[in-house]
């Protein structure tokens, strides 16, 4: 296999490889001289603009935009300023800088997206020099103006211009200059004759690269390698100086014996490298340097451009595209002349196997002896992908796969994908895509930026047929590439509304997770309103209608379909938006058609906006919640007046929505109010905010009985009630004359027991003992036993022939009482009837009564407990 | 550490993790570093965030507005010369609505974070999930606030999206409509967005609250139950007066008794507790001692153990036996607490007058018990629990009875309470009888809500969790599953709400083939509210020989009568001075 080794240069101990992508399918008369040309990283398109420093007005440059191997994307002529730099933004966008400092940006097939200014200090001095640069916030722009200070902007997609300090000492334009990214930050590194500066945002340090070749009076060129991790400069006295880019540690330097000043330098490094290396260009030179003394000499016919990639420099000519390199590990390894590595042995065995030669058996044999199978099958993996020629990939996977037959156990998914990557690769590369993508740039760039270019360049089908291939989820996959085809058909402004939303939907009908309301939202960008509607119409998710209805002014349909997504932030959303939008008028009728969105709207009021609340419930005639409202406004009040005032506004409003019961209530509630305040003042005794109840007990502690006695008729408050609290309250200051007295006052409503409690509970036998004989029969039991009279308790059980009731009593008999009485109550017990026989029920009511009783019994093995008789 | 969460049938352990990860992703980011120590914890308040040497400050929010305003006053105080990094994480979902307000407050710019954490249903035990959504009830039947079901109906949807579609859906109740239909639409929405995965669940069933307003109202008899009512259980802690809990120990007689609230935590985990938790409270002190015969028994080995092999097997069991040794002692300690207040007079006259009423006993009349307590101003919620018992029991009140009622507590309690009054009456708990005949008692009957055999020992039917009353709601779900709904229909036409039944397709290749003897399970979700004494029904039938049907609960929120009244109530705060 010579033939693969055919483009190998030795230097040092390694090789470097010239592969060629492609020849470039353009037609430039002048091959690339005196253009301007700007080629993206990551085989991304090539900008090229002809003639652009020749300042009549008449003739107008053309702009043209290329594939990587040369076939026209777009062409027109540029009719702004003078462009003093092209350049590629990470998403494949074009950026003109003017000499003014306006930045134009164009995508790749030459639609302008948008422009942006440098800043005024920029376009009054000129710009003199401009680099275009990646950092990891995206791309940057950095100037050089006429005044010899640095503009800076990291980021273009969110532009915050930086000025940087001025460089001292500079007299002209600095004799080269490169943007770095240290730490986080861009910083510009300045060569003024033989002074290196570095500028940050606040300082200009001066810096020297260690061991540089005292020979040099002055740097010439400089570069960055890609990872911004290196910097190599050029010196007039012709040696290249390689190191760190923080100039911390030298790695190498090499004379090139050339004083002339160069074109272009640009690193040729890889991930994994084996040494340092830079490429520089001069007219019809190029060199590559690395650590020896030796260097390896290109010839050039053509004026060409360098563009410094991940794993080496592609170089571009009027003709030809070719691809600079260190030869990868792996490859070496397998192709080296006479290389005994694993893989190159398991290359030669399946050559061998195919020929039907025993040699492969010796071949295999002698790798297997060493234990390297897997790894002679890995080698082989590898270097496939990193062989252009799908020959060489097929012949290095067709030995990859030999060798895995005599491995058990060797995992799979390393070859899969590889073939997997190279298929698609290879599709990429085709010269009617143009993206000479190698597999290290691949997968450090991933798929999803991979499907986002093919989308950038309308390469729908063959996205799709990635993704496909790829199995990738349909989310992400294809569905993502069908609604970038809906959104670019949609501005196609010859087809009518109905031709492409029916093609629109058709395409995408069984497509997951599309997203109808982005590619609704580019309709209505490009004036197609009813378009965007009927898009509209396909999307499932209400929600995401919303923002674009509302954009459209079609407020009442984003409040329905709002609402209909249940989803009560985005009805908030709109109701807010409506109400900025809307006159009040306008604004209510539209919340009365929307019942779901006034009722959210009037919980928003209540925390909110309470006036608008109020004017809500107006509007409705919803009187009774005007009623609540006042309530609720009277309770914020500071002084009575204006509470009562809020309690008769909700009287009239009660009145107004026919609730008598409320209307009444709230009388009652000023009523007492008035009457609190009059007795605090006239009493000192703090009253009001008390409810009926509490005032009363207040007034029956303090011996107000009279007042007491005025409110309870005069609020109609039910006797039951009154006994009880007057009750308590006499008991409470132990006014036992006066309970008496109260006793005697008329029938007690509710019974005397209670009367008996009272006073045992406040530790007055004997007061209570008066009371039990006014007890009623059922409850007789009960009070004795609360004064503690076992005696008369089980008389009065025994006459009632109760027999839960005897049981009561039985069990409150100790040893100690007398053993006679037990007995009488034993006796009793036995002879009382039994429940329900001597009874006959006649309706339901009774019938479930008597089963409630039961099991009331029942529930008592476990409660414990009975309840007695109530009053 | 969430043992808990592996014991049931379906891991949702799985939903924990998932939710830990994003909580993690979170703060990654927010710190910029893989370390993410939390500090400290603050409770939300105004005026100036405690300090702390952070770098960093979350602020854990629920989207409400009211809260916007404190995060803004906390923001607004920081100390400008020391400034930290805010961030926010809204819990369970971003609102527009919050973020506007912060930005009208001018903090909006302030926080270097805005993102949202959704966490709609937080698993609280092997088979129960909660939303917390305290005010979900009060918001969706009060307010025809929905914000509640849409994030339960998201919450759904992150549980299909983790256990699989579910194939059937059934509902009962206006609000189930409207999560339904939620669900349905999401579902379109994000087709093909989901991975294939094989159904858990094979059936969701969604109860409004307001299907069955009495379950609430009722006193739970269970033990977990009790303990809630009487001690509520928060976050699945409970907090305990010290007493019974001291720490009783030889020679140290007359220590110091604790003051602090003993805090216990309650779940599965605990194994005693995973076997009392469901009891009546009335099987509880027979299963307490049969356990500490048993540990008795288990610590008496030891005698019995001689050679070295059996010593150390001792040893070995020793940390287990502890532990249940101490769990004893706290159950012990917990039920003698109940006890005390289940064997009061006060107690068993309350339940008496509610098995009154659920039985239909004299719903139509003025009850003398309710009269007499509100003579003694026994507490405002009591009183209203039993007024709206009787309300539903009898679908709805006489006029002259309902307006005494509300007379009587107006003027007991303040006049305030009307607010609270008409909210009840607006939710259907309190309502005048209309012309309509009182339907509950067939309601009563048809579904055997009052078992008049209940065994409270050895329960065999989930009457046993109120001593006698069925809950309506677990007897909905338990008819569901056999025979089906179909045999009510009359039943289910004079509960509110529409009943449905929906289904969802599953993939072909994901149809579950059952074994046979294997049971289905079944995701019972509690539109506003569900008690401890209802899931320990379900648990219940679950656990029931031959049910075939295992359940798994979600809920709104885990309620009692009080929080769920509580959570009603509207006293505007006196502003007198």
């Amino acid at each position: 296999m010579a033939f693969v080794t055919a483009n190998w240069n030795p230097l040092g101990e390694s090789f470097y490889r010239k592969i060629e992508l492609y020849e470039m399918g353009w037609n430039l008369k002048d091959g690339l001289r005196d253009c301007l040309v700007a080629a993206a990283p990551y085989g991304g398109p090539i900008a090229l603009l002809k003639a652009h420093n020749r300042r009549s007005p008449s003739a107008r440059p053309q702009l043209e935009i290329f594939s990587s191997s040369g076939l026209p994307l777009a062409s027109f002529p540029w009719k702004s300023g003078m462009v003093k730099q092209l350049g590629w933004t990470v998403s494949d966008d074009l950026l003109c800088v003017q000499e003014d400092g306006t930045v134009l940006v164009y995508d790749l097939l030459g639609g302008f997206k948008r422009h942006f200014s440098m800043g005024n200090e920029v376009s009054q001095s000129q710009v003199l020099e401009t680099k275009i640069f990646h950092s990891p916030y995206g791309t940057g722009v950095a100037i050089l103006t006429g005044a010899l200070r640095f503009t800076l902007a990291t980021n273009i997609d969110d532009i915050k211009l930086r000025r940087l300090p001025e460089v001292p000492g500079l007299q002209g334009a600095p004799s080269c200059w490169a943007v770095l990214t240290q730490d986080r930050q861009s910083k510009v590194l300045v060569a003024s004759g033989p002074h290196l500066f570095i500028l940050d945002n606040t300082a200009c340090t001066p810096v020297t690269p260690p061991g540089l070749s005292p020979q040099a009076s002055s740097i010439v060129h400089m570069c960055v390698s890609f990872s911004y991790k290196y910097l190599a400069l050029l010196t007039d006295s012709g040696h290249v100086w390689m190191g760190t880019s923080n100039l911390k540690e030298k790695l190498s330097e090499v004379d090139t014996k050339i004083k002339g000043s160069p074109k272009q330098m640009a690193w040729c490094r890889r991930p994994k490298s084996q040494q340092p290396s830079a490429v520089v260009m001069w007219d019809g030179l190029l060199l590559v340097v690395g650590e020896c003394k030796e260097t390896i000499q290109y010839h050039l016919e053509d004026d060409s451009i360098l563009v410094p990639e991940l794993d080496g420099v592609r170089i571009i000519s009027g003709t030809h595209h070719e691809l600079l390199q260190e030869v990868p590990g792996a490859c070496e390894e397998i192709f080296k002349i006479a290389s005994m590595a694993p893989g190159a042995l398991l290359l030669e065995a399946h050559k061998e196997y195919e020929k039907e030669s025993q040699k492969a058996d010796e071949y295999l044999r002698e790798i297997k002896e060493q234990s390297l199978l897997s790894e002679a099958v890995r080698q082989c993996v590898e270097a496939a992908g990193h062989e252009h020629e799908p020959e060489t990939q097929k012949t290095l996977l067709r030995a990859a796969s030999f060798g895995k037959c005599f491995l058990s156990n060797f995992p799979p998914e390393q070859f899969v994908s590889m073939c997997k990557d190279l298929r698609v690769l290879n599709a990429v590369r085709d010269y009617t895509v143009g993206i000479p993508l190698s597999h290290t740039q691949f997968k450090q760039m991933t798929l999803q930026v991979l499907i986002d270019r093919l989308v950038y360049r309308k390469l729908y089908l063959l996205a799709i047929e990635v993704c496909r291939y790829l199995k990738t989820p349909e989310y992400q996959g294809v569905s993502r590439v069908l609604k970038h085809w809906a959104c670019y058909k949609v501005q196609q402004k010859e087809e009518s509304d109905e031709v492409i939303a029916k093609a629109v939907s058709v395409k995408l009908a069984d497509a997951a997770g599309i997203s109808y309301s982005e590619i609704a939202t580019k309709a209505y960008e490009s004036g197609r309103t009813e378009l965007a509607i009927k898009l509209l119409e396909f999307e499932p998710r209400s929600g995401e209608q919303v923002p674009l209805l509302l954009k459209m002014k079609k407020s009442p349909l984003a409040l329905s379909k709002a609402i209909e997504s249940g989803d009560t932030d985005l009805v908030y959303t709109v109701v807010m938006y409506l109400k900025n939008e809307l006159n009040r008028g306008d604004f209510f009728m539209m919340l009365r058609n929307q019942p779901v969105a006034l009722s959210l709207y009037k919980q928003f009021c209540k925390h909110q906006e309470q006036e608008t609340l109020k004017d809500l419930f107006n509007q409705d005639d919803d009187h009774e919640e005007l009623g609540n409202f006042y309530v609720k406004a009277s309770y914020k009040e500071q002084r009575l007046e204006a509470r009562i005032a809020h309690l008769q506004s909700a009287v009239d409003e009660y009145y107004k929505a026919k609730n008598e019961f409320s209307a009444k209530t709230t009388e009652d509630e000023m009523r007492l109010l008035r009457f609190q305040r009059k007795l605090e003042e006239e009493k000192d005794e703090q009253l009001v905010g008390f409810s009926l109840q509490d005032t009363m007990t207040t007034l029956l502690s303090v011996g107000l009985h009279k007042h007491a006695e005025q409110l309870y008729k005069d609020f109609r408050m039910p006797d039951k009630r009154f006994w009880w609290l007057k009750l308590k309250a006499l008991a409470e200051k132990e006014d036992w004359e006066e309970l008496e007295k109260f006793s005697k006052s008329k029938k007690s409503p509710i019974g005397y027991l209670p009367f008996v409690e009272v006073c045992i509970k406040h530790h007055n036998k004997c007061e209570a003992r008066k009371y039990v004989a006014k007890v009623s029969p059922e409850q007789k039991v009960k009070a004795h036993l609360a004064v503690g009279d076992v005696e008369g308790a089980a008389e009065a059980a025994i006459e009632r022939r109760n027999e839960s009731e005897i049981s009561t009593v039985l069990s409150r008999c100790s040893a100690t009482t007398d053993h006679l009485l037990v007995e009488r109550l034993n006796r009793a017990k036995a002879t009382v009837p039994k429940k329900g026989s001597s009874i006959t029920f006649t309706d339901g009511t009774l019938q479930s009564r008597r089963l409630l009783q039961e099991q009331r019994s029942e529930r008592k093995r476990g409660y414990k407990l009975k309840r007695s008789c109530r009053p | 550490m969430a043992s808990h969460l592996f014991c049931g049938r379906v891991n949702l352990n799985i939903l924990r993790e998932a939710a830990r990860k994003d909580l993690r992703e979170f703060l990654d980011k927010c710190s910029g570093s893989k370390e993410h120590e939390v500090e400290k914890m603050f409770t939300l308040k105004g005026g100036r965030i405690p300090s702390a040497a952070v770098k960093n400050i979350v602020f854990f929010v629920r989207p409400r507005l009211e809260l916007m305003d404190i995060i803004a006053e906390n923001v607004a105080s920081e100390d400008k010369l020391h400034p930290r990094d805010f961030h926010i994480l809204f819990v369970p979902r971003r609102s527009l609505l919050c973020e506007q307000r912060l930005k009208e407050k001018g903090v909006l710019n302030s926080f270097t974070n805005i993102d949202e954490y959704i966490l709609d249903l937080i698993p609280y035990d092997g088979d129960l999930l909660s939303m917390e959504s305290e005010s979900s009830f009060r918001e969706c039947y009060l307010e025809s606030d929905q914000t509640s079901l849409y994030h339960a109906a998201k919450g759904l949807m992150t549980l299909q999206a983790l256990y699989g579609t579910i194939p059937q859906i059934f509902g009962k109740g206006e609000c189930a409509r409207h999560v339904a239909n939620m669900m349905l639409r999401m579902k379109r929405e994000f087709a093909g967005s989901h991975t294939q995965i094989l159904p858990v669940f094979d059936t969701l069933l969604l109860l409004d609250r307001n299907v069955d307003l009495l379950t609430p109202l009722a006193t739970q008899l269970t033990y977990e139950g009790l303990i809630d009512e009487i001690f509520s259980i928060t976050n699945g802690y409970v907090k305990l007066p010290p007493e019974k809990f001291a720490q009783k120990k030889q020679g140290e007689g007359g220590k110091d008794l604790p003051t602090e609230p003993k805090k216990l935590q309650l779940n599965s985990a605990e194994e005693l507790y995973a076997e009392i938790r469901d009891k009546n409270f009335n099987a509880v002190g027979a299963a307490l001692s049969k356990k500490a015969k048993v540990i008795s028994a288990a610590f008496e080995e030891r005698h019995n153990a001689k050679t070295v092999g059996e010593i150390k097997q001792f040893v070995s069991q020793l940390p287990h036996m502890q532990a249940a040794r101490s769990s004893l002692a706290n159950h012990t300690s917990i039920a003698e607490l109940i006890k005390d207040i289940t064997t009061s007079e006060d107690f068993f006259d309350s339940l008496t007058v509610e098995q009154e009423f659920m039985t239909g006993v004299d719903t139509d009349k003025v009850s003398t018990y309710i009269e007499d307590c509100v003579a003694q101003k026994d507490p405002l919620i009591k009183i209203l629990r039993l007024v709206c018992m009787q309300s539903v029991c009898n679908n709805g009140l006489k006029q002259k009875v309902l307006d005494f009622y509300k007379r009587e507590i107006l003027q007991t309690y303040g006049y305030k309470h009307i607010l609270t009054l008409k909210n009840l009456e607006k939710v259907g708990l309190l309502k005048p009888q209309s012309t309509m005949r009182n339907n509950y008692p067939t309601i009563r009957k048809t579904l055997k809500l009052w078992m008049e055999d209940t065994n409270e020992q050895n329960p065999n039917d989930i009457s046993y969790v109120y001593s006698g009353y069925a809950p309506l709601s677990v007897r909905l779900t338990q008819v569901l599953a056999r025979p089906g709904w179909r045999s009510i229909e009359e039943v289910l036409k004079m509960l509110p709400g529409p009943h449905f039944e929906e289904r969802q397709q599953v993939p072909t290749g994901l149809h579950k083939k059952r074994q046979p003897g294997e049971n289905r399970t079944t995701l019972v979700f509690f539109l506003g509210g569900v008690t401890y004494a209802e899931i320990a029904a379900l648990r219940f039938l679950s656990n029931m020989e031959d049910s075939g049907t295992e359940y798994i609960i979600a809920t709104t929120k885990l309620i009692n009568g009080t929080s769920w009244i509580k959570s009603l109530m509207d006293s505007p705060e006196e502003n007198l001075p």
